[in-house]
């Protein structure tokens, strides 16, 4: 059972030394109860509080990192069921799935596409985390070779071991230690095995069974033999039965502090036609799956995907932000309109939206204004003549316009008199006062 | 340990309706649990995907869902047959764009004779969207209210700033209505009180906390869409009980992602699956939220929600 703050604090050393990064130990103990700190991060704590603690303090989800280097991902350590309570903590894995019986140039241009499908987006940079490779030539030395040639042309990729073959894994495993592959999977047939290999390579396993309550055994099972890091498949494939499952798992974990549940989901998603299987992944990715296996990777799926997983793993309470500076949209020239906006990423996606729908080439200065839309903005001190006259000088875009106009959003008409006196030698324009108002007023001043 | 089942019973329920006429009426929500939980709840009506016509060519729709209805476009009964008959649509939203006084301000005389024409020509249960143009919609709404008497419509928005004209002839015609705020709680909750005032059944309204596309505030959307859900069903709020709307088409085709060529953007992949998988996308999304029901446009779209619909019930 959870304890308390105070029931943790009673175990810990109590001497303030601050080594874990909290100022005593009862702030420490009081975080240690609501699952945001690990005991780990007191390094004095004594042997019987461990024990006693080890359990009662583990985050109901156990957290730990697939793949190594700069690239490996934390997955798991979820704390919720949705997300405007609180952030979602550490975004799905996704992941390709090979065949190591395809022929070898297949196999090295998909973990090529691996290596390369990094994409920029708000500041983010997102990638395909992960590849799994899929046991189906039954010639363990074939295996072995394919799992060193993708790991080889995709060295930055955690690597996934689709194989239930012992004997294949253990091989493979070995060839690639130093990546740390998560084998998939132990079955209750082959727990004992599975759980030595990974507990002697120290890698993550994980486990299938039939349904959460199985699969609660078997994880019961695995974590006896000495294997702490367990990822976990209820064998769910369609869409209801991920939904289901998934739903079930995060609430026993969470809600029930259900220990043989407290782990990581991994969901197989592979389907024939890839946008539909893009759909089954946005099931997976939105209901709390943690690694999402994929039959393909092309760049407009992993886009969509990327920004499905980015949208739902953003923090509710803290506004997306985009880089304050002025931004050119079509062929911009010194003739080109200047309109000015907030740096909230949903205000300046739809304003650089409508100005592109309205095909008008133009210059729109992004103000930082900490992530607030304009109006909020305007009302916070954030967005005031003072500091859209500062912000417009220091931008430099001054020189690159042949005429100083600047068109201010129709919200914050208010601001016009005062940043005209402010901004000498510049004309301030009022603009619509909403967005989809844009595309008509850029086309009426055009023509 | 043993494993115990972690299923929840709620006290309130999602509202159903139906609309459209006869043997081709459609029903929605009814259900008493979170979306697709079929192991703690009952969920009686399956997601309706509409498809979206218009009463002008669609000449801001980006190609790729342009192109499909090419050739039916012109004529909104022509387009809405073609839905009918070539897509096996469920219901149509017939959007009256060009009402708009920036799309061609036609009238709402005119209006109420295009909707007269398309439903005396389909039978297939309609939505029926003004401009969402706050003023004009008040006046076209109406007209299109009492053009379509007795064909048991849905008709919207309604919104703060025009509410009451249009929910007196939603009344005064026996419609379902839509009612819609700007991505708020406490807005869509305000909204459907001051609805419910005016004598308007909320059995008969649906809730539309505005959709958002992909990567364009789908964040937003989603949340509150699922604080909608849990305050009707673990607070049994009735307020916030009645089916939701996910209004997806407008919001995604109109996205750079769903505009942009392949060698403006060859980082992006194909235009023609990259914007078919993100009305897919965004859709699904919704589903998983609390939608029940959905406005699409492409038709290789709804099929794969259609298809995900079947897989989650």
């Amino acid at each position: 059972m959870a304890l308390t703050g105070v029931q943790i604090f009673k175990l810990l050393p109590k001497t303030n030394c601050k080594k874990c990064g909290f100022p005593t130990c009862l702030a420490f103990a009081m975080k240690l109860a609501q699952g945001g700190v690990e005991l780990s991060a007191c390094p004095d704590v004594s042997e019987e509080a461990k024990q006693t603690l080890g359990e009662a303090s583990a985050p109901p989800i156990r957290a730990f990192t697939l793949g190594t280097g700069e690239k490996a991902v934390k997955i798991g350590g979820e704390t919720v069921l949705f997300r405007h309570e609180k952030k979602f903590v550490n975004p799905c894995a996704l992941a390709v799935n090979i065949k190591d019986d395809l022929g070898e140039e297949e196999i090295a241009d998909i973990a090529a596409e691996v290596a390369n499908s990094e994409i920029d987006r708000v500041g983010q940079k997102l990638r395909i985390d992960a590849i799994s490779i899929e046991y189906a030539s039954g010639d363990s030395a074939k295996y072995e070779a394919v799992v060193k040639l993708a790991a080889e042309k995709a060295p930055e990729a955690a690597i996934i071991l689709n194989c239930k073959d012992a004997a294949a894994v253990e091989a493979a495993v070995k060839a690639i230690a130093g990546r740390k592959p998560l084998i998939y999977c132990a079955t209750d047939a082959t727990a004992g095995e599975m759980a030595n290999i990974a507990k002697a390579n120290s890698v993550p396993l994980a486990a299938c069974a039939d349904g959460p309550e199985a699969l609660s055994a078997l994880t019961e099972k695995i974590k006896a033999l000495g294997v702490e890091d367990i990822v976990l498949d209820s064998g769910a494939k369609t869409a209801k039965e991920i939904i289901e499952d998934n739903t079930r798992i995060r609430r026993s974990a969470l809600k029930k502090n259900f220990k043989p549940l407290g782990y990581p989901v991994i969901n197989f998603v592979l389907r024939d036609d890839p946008v539909y299987e893009a759909s089954i992944a946005s099931v997976a990715i939105a209901k709390y799956a943690s690694i999402v296996i994929l039959s393909s990777i092309e760049k407009w799926k992993n886009l969509a995907l990327f920004t499905l997983r980015q949208n739902l793993y953003t923090d509710p309470q803290v506004p997306m932000q985009v880089e304050q500076k002025v931004y050119d949209i079509g062929e911009a020239s010194a003739d080109s309109p200047l309109m000015i906006t907030t740096n909230f990423s949903l205000t300046y996606f739809i304003v650089s939206g409508e100005i592109e729908n309205s095909k008008v080439p133009s210059r729109l200065a992004v103000m930082d204004c900490e992530g607030l839309s304009v109006l909020t903005a305007w009302a916070a001190g954030k967005f005031t003549a003072s500091k859209i006259a500062q912000f417009i000088k220091e931008s430099g875009v001054e020189s690159r316009v042949s005429n100083k106009e600047l068109i201010l959003p129709g919200q914050v008409a208010i601001l016009s008199g005062s940043l005209e006196d402010k901004l000498e030698g510049w004309k301030v324009t009022v603009g619509p006062r909403e967005a989809n108002a844009i595309p008509t007023f850029l086309k009426g001043r055009a023509a | 340990m043993a494993y115990v089942v972690p299923k929840e019973s709620f006290n309130g329920k999602v509202l159903s309706l139906d609309f459209g006429k006869g043997d081709k009426a459609v029903s929605i929500g009814g259900e008493n649990t979170l979306p697709f939980l079929s192991f703690e709840g009952e969920v009686p009506n399956r997601p309706l995907v509409a498809c979206e016509i218009q009463d002008c060519p669609p000449d801001d729709w980006p190609d790729t869902v342009k192109n499909v209805y090419k050739d039916v476009s012109a004529d909104p009964v022509t387009w809405a047959g073609y839905c009918r008959d070539e897509l096996k649509a469920k219901a149509i939203a017939l959007r009256l764009v060009s009402t708009h006084p920036d799309r061609g301000d036609r009238s709402a005389e005119d209006a109420a004779k295009t909707i007269k024409d398309v439903l005396a020509a389909v039978d297939v249960p309609l939505i029926i969207l003004g401009s969402n143009h706050i003023e004009k919609d008040a006046d076209v709404l109406v007209a299109a209210a009492g053009a379509a008497s007795g064909y048991n419509c849905i008709i919207g928005k309604a919104q703060e700033g025009n509410y009451k004209t249009i929910v007196a002839a939603a009344l005064a015609h026996n419609h379902k209505l839509i009612a819609m705020s700007e991505l708020d709680i406490n807005l869509a909750k305000q909204l459907n009180i001051l609805i419910t005032q005016m004598g308007f059944d909320k059995e008969k309204l649906i809730t539309d906390p505005m959709c958002s596309g992909l990567g364009y505030g789908l964040e937003y959307t989603y949340s509150v869409m699922e604080r909608i859900r849990l305050a009707g069903l673990a607070q049994n709020d009735p307020t916030m009980q009645p089916p939701i709307l996910g209004d997806v088409g407008m919001y995604v085709w109109k996205v750079k992602e769903t505009v942009a060529s392949e060698p403006d953007v060859p980082d992006w992949g194909s235009l023609e699956n990259r914007s078919i998988a993100w009305e897919t996308i965004t859709a699904t999304s919704m589903l998983l939220a609390g939608t029940n029901l959905l406005i699409m446009r492409h038709p290789a779209a709804i099929g794969n929600v259609e298809k995900t619909i079947d897989e989650l019930m």
